[in-house]
């Protein structure tokens, strides 16, 4: 039944020097649905797909704002997200009160990897089963940041986790130079089309299974001020999917079908 | 049986004594600092239009008792940002110790450059004294912040043992508040509008000018003093500064206390 002796827990090597559990929860991010990340200078872009779970429910969550100068993009088990988000939301609150400063965003990546690695090191402690992009913009400007589950956090220039999320990679290798010069606009363009490359045959994007959030640094009077998270769901996404991604004609004529 | 509802459910006094309240009560109640101990006067800071001068004495007194004559009350923190310390000499060791941890903390969680401004630390000071004094246990200090904001434009702010917090481009604590700051604010007659009007050069000489009065008129001042001036390029901490061109042509006109009571 079990696929060898040494995945029952998370302090146990196995004798290749592996530890079984922080891989399968690796394997529970490749089941989540897809998202992309990515960064200029001036901007940094999450986007991502919902699946719902059946016909009469809602769509999944997939982005959250855990600041102004800060949000997240997740893949896996959603309830994991939830409680890492939660405890980023207090620490950023927290560093806001105590020195009315928006905290650095290495640093609260380096808080939610202290803690995941924890559960990798404890008996009967199961590690988080969800991988997360984390984006805001601080003092040296805007940062996209991986999360996995193993604890390991990485900055990307660009990046995609979760489930055929190799075609959003490839399209992101592809266009990568690019990025760093990119518009506000120009980089929602690429997030979309980069999520759009994972797509199954038969789906497309739509108002119903997108999610776009976007944080920059806006300049007024010469000065770089922040622009703020802005989460795009629902009908709010309509007008970038319509802008930046064909989709196979006839967008009204789905909305609302009619017995003739 | 007692028919005292009070009495039911306890021990009967009779049977095993009445009870010793002293087990459950101290004599007094808690009592934490009332009254600072060794302590340090005025601290000055002036905005001017690239940065701030700030200036304490190096006297640290012990009631009247001019005990310490070297302590300085001026510290700063990295990279750019100083705070002047009045009240209790022993609360300011304690909140210096808090300000290097915090240093120390800052650059261990970062690899890059981030760091934490005048307005950052003045900030978390100023949570600290009102989380003491919610305690009832306050840390008997008035501060001055003096850097840079996130802007880079002069910060100049107070906190007190109250938690109190002042912004104002010219500020003065202690004794200073009442003797200085009125000669101060002559630098800035449209307040925070003034303060690109001041060039360092004045804000320098009217902060010496006020040092050499609060040392005419304070008996808890000294003639040595520590001067910080913080600008874009740093900090520039002066520790051992004396007060010259003293004139007491004035004192022998003074009538109404110490010698000539009338």
């Amino acid at each position: 039944m079990f696929r060898n002796n040494y995945d029952n827990d998370s302090v146990t090597f196995s004798p290749q020097g592996r530890i079984f559990q922080v891989e399968y929860a690796q394997e529970a991010v490749k089941q989540g649905s897809v998202v992309v990340g990515l960064v200029s200078k001036t901007h940094v872009v999450l986007t991502a797909l919902k699946r719902n779970a059946e016909e009469l429910s809602s769509y999944q969550k997939k982005v959250v704002g855990v600041d102004d100068h800060l949000g997240v993009a997740l893949a896996g088990l959603a309830s994991d997200a939830r409680v890492l988000s939660n405890f980023m939301k207090q620490q950023s609150l927290a560093s806001k009160l105590s020195y009315g400063r928006p905290i650095p965003i290495e640093r609260i990546v380096n808080m939610i990897g202290d803690r995941a690695q924890t559960s990798t090191q404890h008996y009967g402690k199961r590690p988080y089963g969800v991988g997360l992009l984390v984006a805001g913009v601080d003092d040296l400007g805007p940062h996209l940041f991986e999360f996995s589950p193993s604890g390991m956090t990485q900055e990307m220039l660009a990046c995609a986790i979760g489930a055929r999320s190799q075609m959003a990679r490839t399209y992101l290798e592809r266009h990568l130079d690019k990025f760093a010069d990119c518009s506000r606009d120009e980089l929602i363009k690429h997030g979309l089309l980069a999520l759009k490359e994972s797509l199954a045959q038969d789906k497309e994007l739509t108002v119903d299974n997108t999610s776009l959030a976007v944080i920059g640094l806006a300049e007024k009077d010469g000065r770089k001020k922040l622009e703020k998270f802005k989460l795009f769901d629902g009908q709010d996404v309509g007008p970038l999917l319509e802008a930046n991604v064909e989709t196979s004609g006839g967008g009204e004529g789905d909305a609302m079908e009619t017995d003739s | 049986m007692n028919h005292y509802p009070q009495a039911w459910g306890r021990p009967r006094d009779d049977v095993y004594g009445a009870y010793d309240h002293s087990y459950l009560q101290s004599a007094q109640p808690k009592t934490h600092t009332q009254s600072p101990a060794v302590t340090g006067t005025s601290v000055l800071g002036v905005k001017f239009k690239d940065g701030v001068v700030i200036a304490a004495d190096n006297l640290a007194s012990y009631g009247s008792l001019a005990r310490f004559t070297d302590v300085k009350r001026i510290r700063t923190f990295p990279p750019n940002t100083v705070v002047g310390f009045g009240g209790d000499v022993s609360d300011m060791q304690y909140l210096d110790r808090l300000l290097q941890s915090l240093d120390i903390r800052e650059n261990y969680l970062s690899s890059t450059d981030h760091v934490l401004n005048a307005k950052n630390l003045h900030t978390y000071l100023s949570k600290i004294m009102y989380r003491r004094r919610s305690d009832f246990n306050p840390l008997w200090n008035m501060l001055l912040v003096a850097g840079l904001d996130d802007e880079d434009k002069p910060f100049l702010a107070s906190a007190d043992l109250l938690g109190t917090t002042f912004s104002s481009p010219t500020l003065a604590t202690g004794f200073g508040a009442h003797l200085a700051q009125p000669l101060l604010r002559r630098l800035m007659p449209n307040d925070e509008a003034s303060v690109k009007d001041v060039t360092q050069e004045q804000a320098i000489n009217a902060v010496k000018e006020c040092m050499k009065v609060l040392f005419y008129r304070d008996a808890r001042s000294m003639d040595k003093y520590s001067i910080a001036v913080i600008t874009k390029d740093g900090v520039d901490l002066k520790e051992d500064e004396k007060l010259e061109n003293q004139s007491w042509a004035f004192a022998d006109q003074i009538r109404g206390y110490g010698t000539q009571v009338n």
